[in-house]
């Protein structure tokens, strides 16, 4: 790894909002600043009493992960999103990277705001070693900053997109299991928050991936996807083994696994390849996804029932200010 | 091919006519665009940008569009949607929705269908991810042909 490569833009002028070229950076910048959140905003300390109920096995995994999330949110935030500034096309987008730089760290900082309501310092301190020290961990960080630092900007939406998209959900899945089982629910609440803000980092770098494809040759292209999907394997391989080494205390591993499956599609598809995993092995845990989504269960698919099953979706808000008839 | 242009009608210089029984709105990323693509089915985009003439539906039609997600739902419906749908006679011939998003936007996942399901009465037949997977595919495709068969007479014609 040779840090001193990754460059600062070579060459900037006055970002004109009023002379756009791609709209996708105003939508996003707009979506972006919409959702801005902080971690104060969020109740966490009526989740004490609820910490206290967790057996000490499953505390120690909670801490853990959370420093696992922490170390990609921060290399996401330091590294990450500030490399792809230089390779940006439009300065628009050069301005969405240091939103999504600012809300990494934000992201980084909430787990610590988790820990400091939940934990005494000794814990978090060791947590915090564990995080060091743990060699999966360590690899898949290892294995995406390699490209930051890399001269291919292709590659580094690749990968910045994989770990948006992919690499955070072995961590994801542990709050959303507690929601589910209507604990540490305020937690969750800042994790899905979380998990909102790292979909739309994930979706706008592999958009900007795939523009960054219009311009390339057919043998290029195919070398691309080819990496990608290589690369994919070899974070999937180490996932695994992190899963393992996390949830086997517990034996969630299992029903961990298919959450990454699932997410390793959705990982792909904002790079605009297809799904690779099968059906057979993304059935995540109906109780997990409705964590996540309350739409996302069964009940909602019209075409695969009589119809009789079919539920009228909770529409939030059906308002909307240009709405006319 | 899978998606068919819309042709321009005569006396319709404003907007263009489809008879397509799939009307779709996918934005620059192509995500909905690509799931349609998959689905080998007569059907007709709505103009990527609100400057653009809209269409105007010919035929009873299922409408799929994304939502992109966040912000408490406000501003789900994508402008250009919302443009097609302030069309009268394109409320008239909608029939069902189908919904594209990411269930990581939480209780906002697919909210776009769910207000246009809701405001023009229809079911919201359908919901999938970001591009769809195979197994999408398959459904909304076995659904959709099951679908105009029973729907009533009446409301599978114009």
């Amino acid at each position: 790894m040779t840090p001193d490569k990754l460059k600062l833009a070579s060459h900037v002028t006055a970002i004109n909002w009023n002379r756009i070229e791609d709209e996708k950076d105003v939508d996003v910048w707009n979506r972006l600043v919409n959702n801005f959140w902080l971690p104060e905003k969020v109740p966490l300390s009526n989740d004490i009493q609820s910490w206290a109920t967790l057996t000490p096995d499953e505390q120690l995994l909670t801490m853990r992960v959370f420093t696992g999330l922490t170390l990609l949110d921060t290399l996401q935030g330091t590294v990450g999103a500030v490399s792809l500034i230089p390779d940006a096309i439009t300065p628009h987008e050069e301005a969405v990277y240091t939103n999504i730089a600012f809300m990494e760290s934000v992201h980084a900082k909430s787990y610590s705001s988790i820990f400091s309501t939940l934990c005494s310092t000794k814990e978090i301190d060791e947590a915090f070693r564990w995080s060091v020290e743990n060699v999966n961990l360590q690899k898949k960080a290892q294995i995406i900053e390699s490209y930051y630092y890399g001269d291919d900007p292709l590659k580094r939406k690749i990968a910045s997109t994989l770990l948006e998209s992919f690499l955070f959900y072995s961590g994801f899945y542990l709050p959303m299991y507690w929601s589910s089982r209507a604990k540490l629910t305020n937690t969750a609440d800042l994790i899905r928050l979380i998990i909102r803000d790292e979909a739309v980092h994930g979706y706008y770098i592999g958009y900007k991936y795939q523009k960054g494809l219009e311009g390339v040759s057919a043998e290029r292209k195919e070398e691309l996807k080819a990496w990608t999907f290589e690369l994919m394997f070899e974070l999937y391989e180490n996932e695994v083994q992190y899963t393992h080494d996390l949830y086997d205390s517990v034996g969630l591993a299992e029903d961990v696994k298919k959450f990454l499956h699932y997410n390793a599609n959705k990982a792909l598809m904002n790079l605009g390849y297809e799904a690779m995993f099968p059906a057979a092995v993304t059935d995540v845990n109906p109780a997990i996804l409705s964590a996540l989504s309350p739409n996302a269960d069964e009940n909602h698919d019209f075409f695969s029932g009589s119809g009789s099953s079919y539920v009228i979706g909770k529409a939030v808000n059906t308002e909307d200010d240009d709405w006319d008839f | 091919m899978s998606a068919v242009a819309a042709q321009p009608a005569v006396g319709q210089i404003a907007s263009r006519t489809t008879s397509s029984r799939l009307i779709y709105f996918s934005s620059t990323s192509e995500n909905t665009h690509r799931f349609v693509e998959k689905l080998r089915m007569n059907a007709a985009r709505l103009p990527v940008y609100t400057y653009e003439d809209t269409l105007l539906a010919q035929e009873p039609y299922v409408l799929v569009l994304p939502t992109y997600g966040g912000d408490e739902g406000h501003g789900a419906v994508p402008k250009q949607v919302i443009k097609f749908l302030n069309v009268a006679e394109n409320r008239d011939l909608i029939r069902g929705v189908i919904g594209a998003g990411n269930t990581n936007f939480g209780e906002t996942y697919c909210l776009a269908g769910d207000i246009v399901a809701a405001k023009c009465n229809v079911k919201h037949l359908y919901r999938f991810e970001l591009m769809g997977t195979s197994e999408d595919v398959d459904r909304v495709h076995e659904g959709l042909e099951e679908f105009w068969t029973r729907l009533p007479q009446s409301q599978a014609q114009q």
